[in-house]
């Protein structure tokens, strides 16, 4: 129980450890070895409302991507240029810390990158690419959660669970396995002894209602345990602006960092969905490509010494169309780009199979044609991370996606 | 979800009507009474004139604007807003603003709210007036329904702040008792949807002010329209009628501040900006016209199979469990078809639907249905409002009229029964028990709120409480509280 010894609340323990707890030492986790010292980490940030690729990671050696991409095409000149990346690839400005992460090695993309969804429903694309289902329709848990159902019991990630940041759980982190959910607060904290009896009575009375009251509660002492500055946890709006990005960042790292917190965490960034004056180098998206980058600083920083082992992933329902539209943004389209950071990833690269931009080159003439799987990127993470077959990944956390190949060599 | 709680006996009909119904119980009320006819104490309230109408009459909605006059002191306001950053240059750290609509703006320099943060409070306090009286609430709760299935959001930026209320009161509540398509058509209309969904800057490409301004299409509405206000996404449309519906729906505007087009900040349709030629929408030819041609199309889709079962669907999903029996929703579809959508006899025939009175209560109350189901059951309070319950919706994670996106707040329970939500209610359970100024005996209040149903434990937690205000507050936080 070693791992769980320095809890300071019993409590927690006890609803952590449930379901598989007594195996804890008839399984030796692949990277629980004292040998390798390995203890990774894997967050999963969902961008909602569909992230324009194009304008993120712009493929500005694409001869085609300047006229397409109109206004708010990125430049390598001018007041607010992009950041290379390579010959071909260049950030978007607003997202320095990426840049620096994948020069030091530590960052990546995949581009031209769509989940099996091929339509263009923002609701359901983000079904299907949070539940990991082939399609969409009555899903109710996320990949993320089987994963963590698929680890044997008494693996260390299994036992630490899942951390759902936000005030309610994203799909892609709900299901059978344990998820703690924490959001920043700012509202009076009830006596301990009122939140006991309620329990006490939901405990009774409503067993569902008392597992996620018993979370709520465990994961917020633990966010406020020491030395986390209390002037930073009163909320700085919801999701869909820069301070909030980067706040819910930061107190997922606190969480994480601990010896017996969790390993896996799912966020969700809302307002990606550009249509009107989306902007480039600036504006719009440019604010919320600042928040997302501000994510991954704050995680670099509050992971310490854990970062070393962390991947942290953002992925996005699809992306948007090649073209501008008639109101200076982007409409519903297709192929996007997935990022990659931290410690663990084998960064420095812009993973691309390029499709080009000409017109026959485009999918239904109108949007970056997808060449890699989203899952394929997701896969490889929780195989590297994890120690998770191919096998299980195919059917019980990507069902029917064995031809799907999990991405090799994403992680260091 | 799995409930412990015996699903063999059906829920007591008082908390039918009051908390699956309605928006839960008020001091004074006699849950034995409302017992003994429940159904007839819903069509009670389905049957008076104008119920859910905002009175214009009652002294207290004296300053509410209609969304012309919001729209236009928001412009006003943003005018002013843009020339004074002019005047001084912005400080290096300000995000670039978007001045069309000022969407990144939050406060005036001067620390002083902005005109269209006092419009909100007054509209947010009108739509709690309404919620905390009304009687069993049923009609507010439709109106809270249709308000999410055709909803905006704040986030767009001030201007919708501004008008959020008036396109609830002009567009939903006339017609929350009347007929599907006229809604419909209003919601269309509004300005404050137009510009939500960005319909005000989609051009026809080969109009006159395509060709001269060498802008286009924007497909937002029209998709919206199709996927989330009509035919649902299977409702079997292609991209190609989102394409040709978006044309169809090009002039569609709101007139702008000059007033080039029309008085600023109404709806106007602009010829200027029109697709010339047919539009085609699931294999009907809609001949080149005005306004008329979107008209056209909208009344037709209004009445699409699959358009009284996306609605059916979503009512069943409100008002009798996550995933409803389908013989409630071939009810309601079936309803909605041979009336022509007319939306009273929808809402009777949900309550006569037998599952509404066999099945157990396993929704939880929505964070706007729980904040005033706490309001209702403590009664008037010391604290300061609306900005209380304000905060409690945003605590809550459902800010009033500010969903993430154009399909609205999640309306199941596994939404809401997260780890952090159950936690903030604890929070605003026992924040709302130390504020209210007069409790009595929480036992008392037990047979008011809850009644005869109450289970052993929770009348024995009550009983068994360290105080009145704990007492309370584990009132508020009883499964029969929560559930609904």
């Amino acid at each position: 129980m070693s791992l769980l010894c320095e809890t300071p609340n019993p409590s927690r323990r006890a609803v952590l450890m449930t379901g598989g707890a007594l195996f804890a030492w008839a399984y030796l986790p692949r990277f629980a070895r004292a040998a390798d010292q390995r203890d990774p980490r894997l967050i999963v940030i969902v961008l909602r409302g569909a992230l324009d690729g194009l304008s993120t990671i712009g493929p500005l050696g694409d001869p085609d991507y300047a006229g397409l991409h109109g206004d708010i095409a990125l430049s390598l000149s001018g007041a607010n240029a992009a950041l290379p990346l390579d010959g071909f690839f260049a950030i978007n400005p607003a997202m320095p810390a990426f840049a620096r992460l994948f020069k030091a090695g530590q960052a990546a993309a995949v581009h031209a990158a769509a989940t099996g969804y091929r339509d263009r429903s923002h609701f359901d694309g983000q079904d299907v690419l949070e539940s990991g289902l082939p399609g969409p329709g009555n899903a109710t848990t996320g990949w993320l959660n089987r994963a963590l159902a698929s680890l044997p019991a008494g693996d260390r990630v299994a036992k630490t669970g899942g951390l759902a940041v936000g005030p309610s759980t994203p799909l892609v982190i709900r299901g059978a396995a344990p998820v703690l959910g924490w959001a920043p607060q700012a509202l009076p904290t009830p006596a301990d002894a009122l939140a006991e009896r309620v329990l006490d009575l939901y405990n009774h009375r409503d067993p569902v209602l008392a597992a996620a009251l018993q979370k709520g509660l465990d994961a917020d002492r633990m966010a406020m345990s020491d030395e986390l500055d209390l002037s930073m946890m009163k909320p700085r709006g919801g999701l869909d602006n820069a301070a909030g990005m980067r706040q819910s960042a930061q107190g997922a790292a606190k969480l994480m960092a601990a010896d017996d917190g969790p390993r896996i965490a799912a966020l969700a960034f809302d307002g990606w969905d550009t249509h009107v004056n989306e902007g480039g180098a600036t504006g719009r998206l440019a604010n919320l490509l600042g928040g997302l980058d501000g994510a991954f600083e704050e995680f670099e920083k509050g992971l310490g010494e854990r970062w070393k082992d962390t991947a942290i992933v953002a992925i996005t329902e699809f992306g948007r169309t090649a073209r501008v539209n008639g109101t200076v943004g982007t409409d519903h389209g297709t192929g996007t780009v997935v990022l990659l950071a931290g410690g663990a990833i084998k960064g420095g690269r812009v993973i691309a199979d390029w499709p080009g931009l000409k017109p026959a080159q485009l999918y239904q003439g109108r949007d970056l044609a997808p060449t890699s799987d989203v899952r394929a990127v997701l896969k490889g993470l929780l195989a590297e991370q994890f120690g998770l077959s191919a096998a299980v990944l195919g059917d019980k956390v990507f069902p029917e996606s064995a031809s799907v190949k999990p991405m090799r060599d994403l992680v260091a | 979800m799995a409930l412990s709680v015996s699903n063999a006996v059906p829920p007591d009909p008082a908390l039918v009507a009051l908390n699956r119904f309605g928006l839960g119980a008020k001091p004074g009320d006699d849950l034995e009474k409302i017992a003994a006819d429940a159904r007839g104490y819903l069509n009670a309230e389905l049957k008076q004139l104008d119920v859910a109408l905002v009175s214009a009459d009652d002294p207290k909605n004296a300053g509410l604007l209609d969304s012309t006059a919001a729209i236009q002191a928001s412009m006003a306001a943003a005018a002013e807003r843009k020339a004074s950053r002019d005047e001084k240059p912005a400080p290096a750290m300000q995000p670039a603003a978007d001045t069309s609509d000022g969407s990144t703006e939050a406060k005036s320099k001067s620390g002083v709210p902005p005109v269209e943060a006092d419009i909100y409070r007054d509209e947010a306090q009108a739509r709690f007036d309404k919620a905390l009286t009304a009687a069993p609430g049923f009609v507010e709760r439709l109106v809270g329904f249709w308000s999410n299935h055709f909803c905006v959001s704040t986030a767009k930026g001030q201007l919708v702040r501004a008008c959020a209320g008036a396109f609830e009161r002009e567009a939903v509540r006339p017609f929350v008792l009347g007929r599907f398509a006229d809604m419909l058509l209003a919601v269309e209309h509004h300005p404050a949807m137009l510009f939500y969904l960005d319909n005000q800057q989609s051009i026809g490409p080969d109009s006159r002010a395509g060709k001269r301004r060498g802008r286009g299409l924007n497909e937002n509405l029209a998709r919206e329209i199709l996927e989330l206000h009509t035919l649902g996404v299977d409702g079997g449309y292609s991209q190609a009628d989102v394409t040709s519906f978006a044309g169809a729906l090009t002039g569609w505007t709101m007139a702008g501040r000059k007033g080039r087009l029309g008085e600023p900040g109404t709806f106007v349709f602009d010829a200027n900006a029109h697709q010339p030629g047919e539009a085609v929408l699931l294999g009907k030819t809609y001949p080149a016209g005005g306004m008329d041609q979107a008209e056209a199309a909208l009344n037709d889709i209004a009445r699409q199979p699959a358009t009284a079962r996306h609605i059916a669907s979503k009512l069943a999903r409100h008002f009798i469990a996550d995933d409803p029996p389908a013989a409630a929703v071939d009810r309601l579809a079936e309803i909605f078809t041979k009336t022509d959508g007319d939306l009273r006899a929808l809402a009777l025939a949900l309550v006569d639907l037998p599952e509404a009175w066999s099945m157990p209560l396993t929704k939880l109350r929505s964070p706007f249905d729980y904040a005033v189901a706490v309001r209702r059951a403590i009664g008037p309070t010391s604290g300061k409002e609306p900005q209380r319950t304000l905060r409690w919706l945003r605590a809550l994670g459902e800010p009033l009229w500010q969903p993430p996106g154009p399909n609205g707040f999640s309306d199941r329970t596994d939404s809401w029964a997260s780890a952090e939500g159950l936690r903030t209610r604890l929070d605003i359970a026992w924040q709302a028990a130390r504020q209210a100024s007069d409790i009595g005996n929480p036992d008392d209040m037990l047979s008011t709120v809850i009644g005869a149903s109450a289970s052993a434990e929770t009348r024995q937690a009550i009983a068994r409480a360290e105080s009145r205000q704990q007492g309370l507050a584990l009132l508020l936080m009883a499964p029969e509280f929560q559930r609904r």
